[in-house]
C-alpha cells in the first residue's frame, strides 16, 4: 500500500474519533429538543459545569470559597481530601440531576406553551447563569481530570501496522483517549437507545416527544418526562465534559465546543439520536479530510470554518439534515 | 353515596348502577365568552352517556373539563362520590378516566403495539433504576401488560397492524387505535370525542359495533360526543343536550327526541 493512502487512512480514522467528540454534545441537543422542542443553547455550558463540578469533588474543593472567604473572612479552599473518581461522578450525576430539577422547576415550568424564540433566549440566560455560577462555585482556574484515562499515541497500534507502508510511513498514530471516548460513546448510544426503546420511562419519553396531549391523556406527567430528559442531557453533557476535560484541561472554553454541535445538528437534524451520531462523524471526518487535502493550498486553519459552511451548504439542499423529519405543510 | 342505590337493568340485560360522575353547575368562560353555563348531569355505572348539540354548543369543552384538560370556573365535579380537587389532565387519567379526541392524538411516530402499550403505562410500577437495568419485576410488568394489550388488540380486530407505525394508517384505523389505547387503561371512565366523525357509513358501523361491544363485555362506562343525531340514538341510555353551552335537554333518547327545545335548536330556529 502506498504510503499517502496510509496516512489519509489515519486522517480519516483521527476525524472519526474527533467526531465522536461533536457527537456527544450533540446528542445531548437532541434528547432536549425531541422532547420538549426546546433548543438548548446551554448544552455545552452544562458539560463544562459538569466537568468542573467533577474536577473540583474529586479534589475536594469547597464550592463557592472566594464567597465564604469574602463574607466570613475565612480561608478555606480545600477540604483537604480527594474524593475517589467513581464517587465523584455519582455525586457529579446527582449534581446534575438537581440541577435539572431546577431547571424544569424554576424556569421552564413557567414557559409552558411559549414560542420557541422565548425558551430560546431563557436557554441563553441559563447558558450565562451557568457559566457564572461554575466560576463562582470552583474558581476559573484550569483544572486537570486525573480520572486515570490512557493518554498519548497507542504505541501497539503503530507496532502492528507500521510494516504497512514504505519505510518513510511509521504506523498509524491513534490516541489512546480518543479511542476510549469511542467506546464510551457506543455504549452510551447503545444504553440511550435500549432505555427508550424498551422502559416505561422510555416510551413515555417517545409518547412526550410526539404528542404532548395524548400523553397527558394517558397519564404522563410532562414535567416529570422533561426533568428526566433534561437529567438525561445532564449526563450526557458529564460524558462529553470528562472527555472533553481529560483531553484539553477543563477551562472555560470548554462551552465552545456547543458551538461545533450547531453544525453537527444541521446536518444530522435536530430529532434524531442516529443522525447526531452520524452528523458528528462527518463533521470530525469532513474537516480533518479537508485539512489534509486542501488545507496547504489555502494557508490552513480550514477546521475553524469548514464545518460550518458545510452545514450551510445543507441548509441550502436539505434543510431537515440526514436523518431530521421532514416538514411538510399541507395548504 | 350507595352505588347500588336505584340501579336497574336494561331492555337488553344490561345493568346500570349508581352515579359514577356527577357534574354539579359547572360554569367555563374563555375570557368573556361562556363555553358552559351552569350545566349539571351526572353519569352512571355502565351506561351509555351522550352528550350532543350543533356545532360550537360546548360538548368538546364539557369533555375537556371531565378529563381536567380544562379547569371550570364554578362548579364541583364528584368522581365515584368524592368530590374531585383541581387535578392535571395526566392526574384525571391515573384514577381511571381516558379518553379519545376529536381530531385523534396519536403517537404517530410510534407503532399501533406501542401506542397501546402507553394505555399500560400507569399500570407499571417499578422504579426508574429498576427500569433501566431491566429485571425482574419490571420484566415481568411488562409481559403482564402487553398480555393486557394483545387482548385489546384481538377485541378491536387490528392484530394486521401491529407493528405498523401510526403515521402510516388510514383516519379510520387510527380512530380504532386511539379507542384501543384508552381501552388499554381499563378505564373506570372511557371518553369519546367525536368517535364517528369524519368517517365513512361502513366505518361509522364497525365503529358503533365497537362502543357497544367494549360497553356489554367490559362493563365500560362510557360518555361520548357527537353530532349526528341518529348514530347517537341508537347507541345510548340516556343524552343530554347542548345549545349555545346550556343544556336544553336531559333524557332517554325518546323523551329527548320529543322536547321541542332540542327540536328547535337542531333545525336552527332562531334564538332570541
Amino acid at each position: 500500500m502506498s504510503t499517502d493512502f496510509l496516512y489519509l487512512v489515519e486522517v480519516l480514522i483521527n476525524g472519526l474519533m474527533a467526531g465522536v467528540m461533536y457527537s456527544l454534545v450533540a446528542l445531548g441537543f437532541v434528547l432536549i429538543f425531541k422532547a420538549s422542542g426546546i433548543f438548548n443553547y446551554a448544552q455545552g455550558v452544562m458539560a463544562l459545569f459538569a466537568a468542573l463540578t467533577l474536577a473540583g469533588i474529586m479534589e475536594g474543593q469547597v464550592p463557592f470559597a472566594h464567597i465564604i472567604n469574602a463574607i466570613l473572612g475565612t480561608n478555606i479552599h480545600h477540604f483537604g481530601w480527594h474524593v475517589p473518581a467513581v464517587l465523584a461522578i455519582l455525586m457529579t450525576i446527582v449534581v446534575m440531576v438537581g440541577f435539572a430539577w431546577g431547571v424544569q422547576r424554576l424556569v421552564f415550568r413557567h414557559l409552558v406553551g411559549q414560542e420557541p424564540i422565548i425558551l430560546f433566549m431563557a436557554t441563553i440566560g441559563l447558558a450565562y447563569f451557568l457559566e457564572g455560577i461554575g466560576d463562582l462555585m470552583w474558581g476559573s482556574d484550569i483544572k486537570t481530570l486525573a480520572l486515570g484515562l490512557p493518554q498519548g499515541g497507542s504505541r501497539w497500534l503503530e507496532d502492528m501496522t507500521v510494516g504497512w507502508g514504505g519505510d518513510d510511513f511509521y504506523g498509524f498514530y491513534i490516541d489512546k483517549l480518543d479511542m476510549v471516548a469511542t467506546i464510551v460513546a457506543i455504549l452510551l448510544v447503545a444504553s440511550l437507545i435500549a432505555f427508550s426503546q424498551y422502559t416505561k420511562h422510555g416510551r413515555a419519553m417517545r409518547a412526550v416527544a410526539d404528542d404532548h396531549q395524548a400523553a397527558l391523556s394517558v397519564g404522563i406527567s410532562l414535567n416529570f418526562i422533561w426533568i428526566l430528559v433534561w437529567s438525561l442531557a445532564g449526563f450526557v453533557a458529564l460524558v462529553a465534559g470528562i472527555m472533553w476535560g481529560a483531553k484539553s484541561g477543563v477551562q472555560f472554553s470548554l462551552s465552545m465546543i456547543a458551538l461545533k454541535a450547531l453544525p453537527v445538528l444541521m446536518l444530522g437534524g435536530f430529532t434524531s439520536i442516529p443522525g447526531a451520531i452520524v452528523g458528528g462523524l462527518i463533521i470530525g471526518m469532513g474537516e480533518k479530510l479537508f485539512e489534509y487535502t486542501v488545507g496547504s493550498l489555502v494557508g490552513g486553519a480550514t477546521e475553524n470554518w469548514f464545518a460550518y459552511v458545510l452545514a450551510l451548504l445543507f441548509l441550502v439542499f436539505r434543510p431537515q439534515g440526514l436523518f431530521g423529519e421532514r416538514i411538510i405543510e399541507r395548504v | 353515596m350507595n352505588a347500588m342505590a336505584d340501579s336497574y337493568v336494561t331492555e337488553d340485560g344490561r345493568t346500570i348502577g349508581g352515579v359514577l360522575m356527577d357534574l354539579r353547575e359547572i360554569t367555563l368562560r374563555f375570557g368573556g365568552v361562556e363555553a358552559i353555563k351552569n350545566i349539571s348531569f351526572d353519569i352512571r355505572e355502565g351506561e351509555i352517556r351522550a352528550i350532543i348539540g350543533p356545532n360550537g354548543a360546548g360538548k368538546s369543552s364539557m369533555l375537556n373539563v371531565i378529563s381536567g384538560f380544562y379547569k371550570p370556573q364554578e362548579g364541583e365535579v364528584y368522581f365515584r362520590g368524592a368530590l374531585r380537587p383541581a387535578m392535571k389532565p395526566y392526574q384525571v387519567a391515573r384514577q381511571g378516566i381516558a379518553r379519545t379526541f376529536q381530531n385523534i392524538a396519536l403517537f404517530e411516530g410510534m407503532t399501533v403495539l406501542d401506542n397501546i402499550m402507553t394505555g399500560r403505562l400507569n399500570y407499571m410500577k417499578a422504579g426508574i433504576i429498576k427500569q433501566a437495568i431491566w429485571k425482574g419485576a419490571a420484566e415481568r410488568e411488562e409481559i403482564e401488560n402487553r398480555a393486557h394489550v394483545e387482548r385489546v388488540i384481538d377485541f378491536l380486530d387490528i392484530q394486521a397492524i401491529r407493528k405498523t407505525p401510526v403515521g402510516r394508517l388510514p383516519y379510520g384505523l387510527k380512530k380504532r387505535v386511539e379507542l384501543a389505547r384508552a381501552l388499554a387503561a381499563d378505564p373506570k371512565l372511557l371518553l369519546l370525542d367525536e368517535p364517528m366523525a369524519g368517517m365513512n357509513v361502513e366505518e361509522k358501523e364497525d365503529m358503533s359495533r365497537f362502543i357497544l361491544d367494549v360497553n356489554d363485555e367490559f362493563g365500560t362506562t362510557i360518555a361520548l360526543i357527537e353530532h349526528d343525531m341518529g348514530v347517537v340514538m341508537d347507541l345510548s341510555d340516556r343524552v343530554v343536550v347542548m345549545d349555545y353551552g346550556r343544556k336544553i335537554g336531559d333524557g332517554t333518547p325518546d323523551e329527548v327526541r320529543g322536547n321541542q327545545e332540542v327540536i328547535d335548536a337542531y333545525l336552527g330556529v332562531a334564538h332570541d
